[in-house]
């Protein structure tokens, strides 16, 4: 389980992408049939703000003709038991459900956003609720099944049967046995045949995870009533074609305030990395680093040290920035640090660990421009500033740190590789709570 | 997975897919330990072979370069490690195939982004036959004093800083390469340095992992301590806990996972499948943490609290007298290159060239200052390049229109004359289109279409001479000279040639002056009295004209002048000109797939 944090710092990076249900399923029917020849009766249908309901039941006829089920299809699970499932309606009704919640907040987990995506599919009256979930591991991929499925799976967990099959080893009866054992004679080969096919399609399409909770048998034949999946989004030069159109949604809840989605926006067009996320407004600890994993650490300080709750903002900016970017960049970081001056101190922490080939005194020229041009705020806000930082051309760059302190009269104090790296939280934290 | 030391002062690389900056800072490395050879053993750069020049200390050496990794392999049998800086699309396949050599132990992957399948498929293999993969994502790792992977611990100074010049006690495994530099650095403050350090890679999957190379760092005998840095995310960490109990790990850990700051963010809602249980607080980094600090290892409490944490450990081991002191040598003195003594400004070097027509180092070539953008929106033509890039100034629309029709009217005269004939001939003879075009241009000179470069020359000198047509021509004739720029084979006075007109009326009607080619007019007056063939042809046009564009402008001075007349500028208009044509004439025998051209006999002379 990746916390939101990960996928906060590494979004352009991170390899394990979730896709939409509807995703899930598009997939599994059309490479379903490509790899084994056989048609799985699949049908659904994605609902958003832009979805004209007579063209879309024109595509596929079938939303006029049968009952149906939807849901948000928002990568949030319990929605079952948060009553955002509807069943055995038709058209018109799913239109309705639709519209009274299609952009209305939710809160899931203690996230909050809006439903911006609905899954349509046919209502299919069943008994048998299956489990299947594929997993990829260091050293091959388990294969998880149960008879058990549905919403109480967590309570039936030690019904839940798993194999591991190691990468390069193909999944042969004798391996699938212990999941499919206990099946009645009727259904054991239809799911045991399923369950390889699956399991190519998982290999085939670069999946990291794939669940169905639960399947179940339409005449006969496995139909995935709930089905989440996760792509290796790394793989997406091998895969594009067998992909299709495929949408990689951000976490639910994630929404972003006006400063953060500006930077957002700045991440988005160049090939560096620069991200910010406010965490308390009214932090008087700030934070503006070098280095994906440097920035973590001071974050982490901060917070290991007993401030968490005065911490204002995780920041990163890497991958050689060119200075306009990072002028940008800092003067969002300088507005959010010297938002609403109350009279109290507080503390930005420029810190980094030492560069490997970054041009130090290069990078920390934005940062000098934006620190000048806002001089006034942060004299409004008592802001002091610590700045430590090493590698190519530190010497340069920490002495213009220091001689731009005594040019706009802001206290600045300037560390290099000789001190550690996390001092400068410590003294951030003295800063803020030494007396006035 | 190896049990024990991967490298040592004599282990060598291939190194794929050709960087010259990574090479050169191992090879530095090397000089800077005094290593007697290079780490480096051989290149392989796909599609090329040949060699390398780079520097090894003051000397330059050749590095092999071979175009494929099993003849690498097969050249250099003892080089072990294979360094692999292919893109996140070709890493894996190539990789795959070092892997397969027998000569191949070590596998480091630089790329970010090599898709998960692929790296189990390279995991497996490497499990399977005792073989180490490093990375991907990851600068690398190094073992101090004697092999370094590619751009590990940055620069020669911060090396030198980390005195990673000479080994020292201290094993260090992180996932974050971001982060090594700065433990290199913190470990060097408070114990005797680094003896080996290995960035595992930021993937899910990295191809070795925290616990195998502590459980590596644990059989080297020089090393005497252990530092991990570990991240939150996965359960990589949970091995290394694992050997911790079971006692696989004899000697002191310090390890701390950071991300511990990832509570304070709204974690994502549960995924909600039953395969996660598991998750949650064991991939956290404060449960990983308190997992490793269970299992015996020294866990601080913040970061911050880290190099304390290393120093009092250290010091443990020193009072229990298990460190020999490290010997220190003073690292010889790595020749600073030309570039970076420049860009310090400790050293100035003359350049070796001048251009002061075109710079292509901004955001976009410039033709004398004239950027190419700007001469596309603003619908320039051919002959405001020329004027751009052959007299370095924008010249009036008229003027760059003068010198497009001459390219126009030059650009060909048919498969007869010398430098057409010999482009035919040329390519018939099955050559390639540049060797077609240079035969015929080779024939452009005194006697082919060097015509319009004299035309100018004699009829400016005679004019600024305030020479009388009579003069001019009667002086040529004592000389033996024929007047250039006048006469013509099939043209005469009372069938001028149509192309000598439309120039003078192109010049008569935008010009500002055309006492040049008045000149010429005079000049022609008087030579049609003495034959009737003797007219003013289209070299003589041009030439005359081109004195009047020059003069007339107002653009250049008359030392510009006077220099533009003297190195033949004129001739370049015509061989431009004419290149249009031959091009069209070699295309035109490939085309018809003429054979190769043989004179007849008939139509030579065979005598004594």
């Amino acid at each position: 389980m990746l916390l939101f944090h990960r996928l906060e710092r590494n979004w352009k990076e991170m390899a394990r992408k979730k896709i939409r249900e509807y995703d899930s399923k598009r997939l599994l029917k059309e490479h379903f049939k490509r790899l084994s020849g056989r048609e799985l009766p699949i049908k659904s249908a994605q609902v958003t703000e832009s979805t004209d309901f007579n063209e879309l039941s024109q595509n596929e006829p079938w939303l006029s003709s049968m009952k149906l089920v939807v849901k948000p299809d928002m990568l949030f699970g319990k929605r079952g038991k948060s009553g955002l499932v509807a069943l055995n309606l038709d058209l018109a009704q799913v239109a309705t459900f639709v519209k009274e919640r299609l952009g209305k907040e939710v809160e899931m987990g203690g996230c909050k956003g809006p439903i911006t995506t609905f899954i349509v599919e046919p209502f299919i009256p069943h008994n048998e609720e299956f489990y299947l979930n594929i997993v990829s591991d260091r050293i091959g991929n388990s294969i998880s099944f149960s008879e058990c499925g549905g919403i109480e799976i967590e309570e039936n967990w030690d019904k839940v049967k798993t194999i591991f099959i190691p990468t390069g080893v193909s999944l042969t009866s004798e391996l699938c046995a212990p999941l499919v054992a206990t099946l009645p004679m009727e259904i054991k080969v239809e799911i045991e045949e399923f369950i390889k096919t699956v399991f190519t399609l998982f290999q085939d399409l670069d999946f990291t995870f794939l669940e169905m909770n639960p399947f179940t048998l339409v005449d006969g034949k496995p139909y995935p009533l709930d089905m989440r999946g996760e792509l290796d989004d790394t793989a997406a030069f091998k895969n594009f074609k067998k992909w299709g159109s495929i949408e990689f949604p951000m976490p639910f809840g994630r929404v972003m305030s006006p400063s953060e989605s500006f930077i957002h926006g700045l991440d988005e067009k160049t090939s560096s990395s620069l991200k910010f996320t406010v965490l308390n407004p009214k932090g008087r600890i700030w934070t503006m680093v070098a280095g994906g994993g440097a920035s973590v650490i001071y974050a982490d300080t901060v917070g290991d040290l007993g401030y968490a709750s005065e911490l204002g903002n995780y920041a990163e900016y890497s991958g050689a920035p060119n200075e306009d970017e990072v002028l940008q960049y800092a003067r969002v970081v300088l507005d959010c640090v010297t938002a609403d001056p109350d009279g109290r101190k507080r503390a930005l922490v420029i810190g980094g660990g030492i560069a490997n080939f970054t041009d130090v005194a290069a990078t920390f020229n934005g940062i000098i421009r934006a620190l000048k041009e806002k001089e006034s705020k942060l004299k409004a806000a008592r802001v002091h500033i610590y700045v430590r930082r090493g590698g190519p051309n530190y010497q340069k760059g920490l002495a213009k740190m220091r001689g731009l302190g005594e040019e706009i009269g802001i206290p600045i104090e300037v560390y290099g590789p000789e001190a550690t790296m996390t001092g400068i939280c410590k003294q951030a934290i003295e800063c803020i709570t030494a007396a006035a | 997975m190896a049990t024990g030391q991967l490298f040592s002062r004599t282990t060598q690389a291939l190194f794929y897919n050709y960087k010259q900056l990574p090479i050169q800072r191992m090879l530095d490395f090397d000089f800077l330990c005094g290593r007697e050879t290079p780490s480096v053993a051989g290149i392989i750069n796909p599609g090329g072979d040949g060699f390398q020049k780079l520097f090894f200390g003051q000397e330059e050496i050749a590095i092999p370069v071979h175009s494929a990794i099993d003849a690498a392999c097969a050249a250099h049998p003892t080089a072990d490690v294979f360094i692999n800086f292919a893109s996140f699309r070709s890493a894996a396949a190539s990789s795959m195939a070092a892997l397969k050599q027998p000569t191949i132990r070590v596998v480091a992957i630089i790329a970010e982004g090599v898709p998960e399948s692929d790296t189990k498929q390279l995991i497996a293999y490497a499990r399977a036959n005792n073989k180490v993969v490093i990375g991907p994502a990851t600068v690398g790792g190094i073992q101090a004093g004697a092999f370094k992977i590619g751009d590990t611990a940055g620069t020669i100074d911060n090396i030198i800083q980390c005195k990673l010049y000479r080994p020292g006690s201290v094993g260090f495994v992180s996932k974050s390469g971001g982060m090594s530099n700065e433990l290199y650095n913190t470990i060097a403050r408070v114990t005797d340095g680094i003896y080996e350090g290995i960035a595992i890679g930021g993937d899910v999957f990295p191809g070795s992992t925290l616990s195998d190379h502590v459980l590596r760092f644990n059989n080297i005998p020089q090393i005497k301590m252990i530092v991990v840095l570990g991240e939150l995310g996965g359960q990589d960490e949970y091995s290394l806990v694992e050997a911790l109990k079971q006692g696989k790990v004899t000697k002191p850990v310090v390890a701390w996972v950071s991300g511990t700051c990832a509570r304070l963010f709204k974690s994502e809602v549960q995924f909600g499948h039953a395969g996660a249980k598991s998750g949650g607080d064991m991939e956290s980094a404060q449960g990983k943490n308190q997992a490793l600090r269970e299992a015996g290892a020294v866990v601080p409490t913040s970061y911050e609290a880290l190099e304390a944490a290393i120093k009092e450990t250290f010091e443990k081991l020193v009072e229990g007298g298990n460190i020999t002191a490290v010997k220190e040598v003073t690292p010889p003195q790595i020749p600073e290159d030309l570039n970076t003594a420049i860009k310090s400004g400790k050293v100035r070097a003359p350049t070796h060239i001048i251009s002061t027509i075109s710079d292509d180092r901004g955001e976009e070539p410039c033709y004398a200052g004239v950027p190419m953008s700007s001469i596309v929106e603003q619908g320039y033509g051919v002959g405001d390049v020329i004027s751009l890039l052959w007299f370095k100034r924008s010249l009036p629309r008229y003027c760059a229109k003068f010198i497009e029709i001459c390219i126009m009217l030059c650009a060909d005269h048919g498969p007869c004359v010398s430098g057409a004939h010999n482009t035919i001939v040329t390519a018939r003879a099955g050559k390639d289109l540049v060797s077609s075009l240079v035969s015929g241009l080779l024939t452009i000179g005194p006697r082919f279409g060097g015509a319009i470069d004299d035309a100018a020359r004699y009829f400016k000198d005679a004019y600024d001479r305030n020479l009388t047509p009579y003069e001019f021509v009667e002086s040529m004739k004592k000389k033996g000279i024929r007047v250039p720029g006048i006469g013509h084979r099939i043209k005469r006075g009372d069938n001028r040639d149509k192309r000598v007109e439309l120039l003078q009326l192109f010049a008569r009607t935008n010009f500002p002056s055309v006492k040049y080619m008045e000149y010429a007019v005079q000049v022609e007056t008087y030579t049609l009295s003495k034959a009737n063939n003797l007219v003013l042809n289209v070299d003589g046009a041009i030439g005359s004209l081109f004195l009047d564009l020059l003069a007339g402008s107002g653009m250049f001075t008359k030392q510009e002048i006077d220099e533009i007349v003297e190195i033949g500028y004129l001739n370049g208009l015509f061989v431009l000109a004419r290149s249009i044509g031959l091009i069209g004439h070699t295309f035109d025998q490939k085309r018809l797939k003429q054979p190769l051209y043989r004179h007849p006999w008939e139509d030579v002379l065979y005598t004594k």
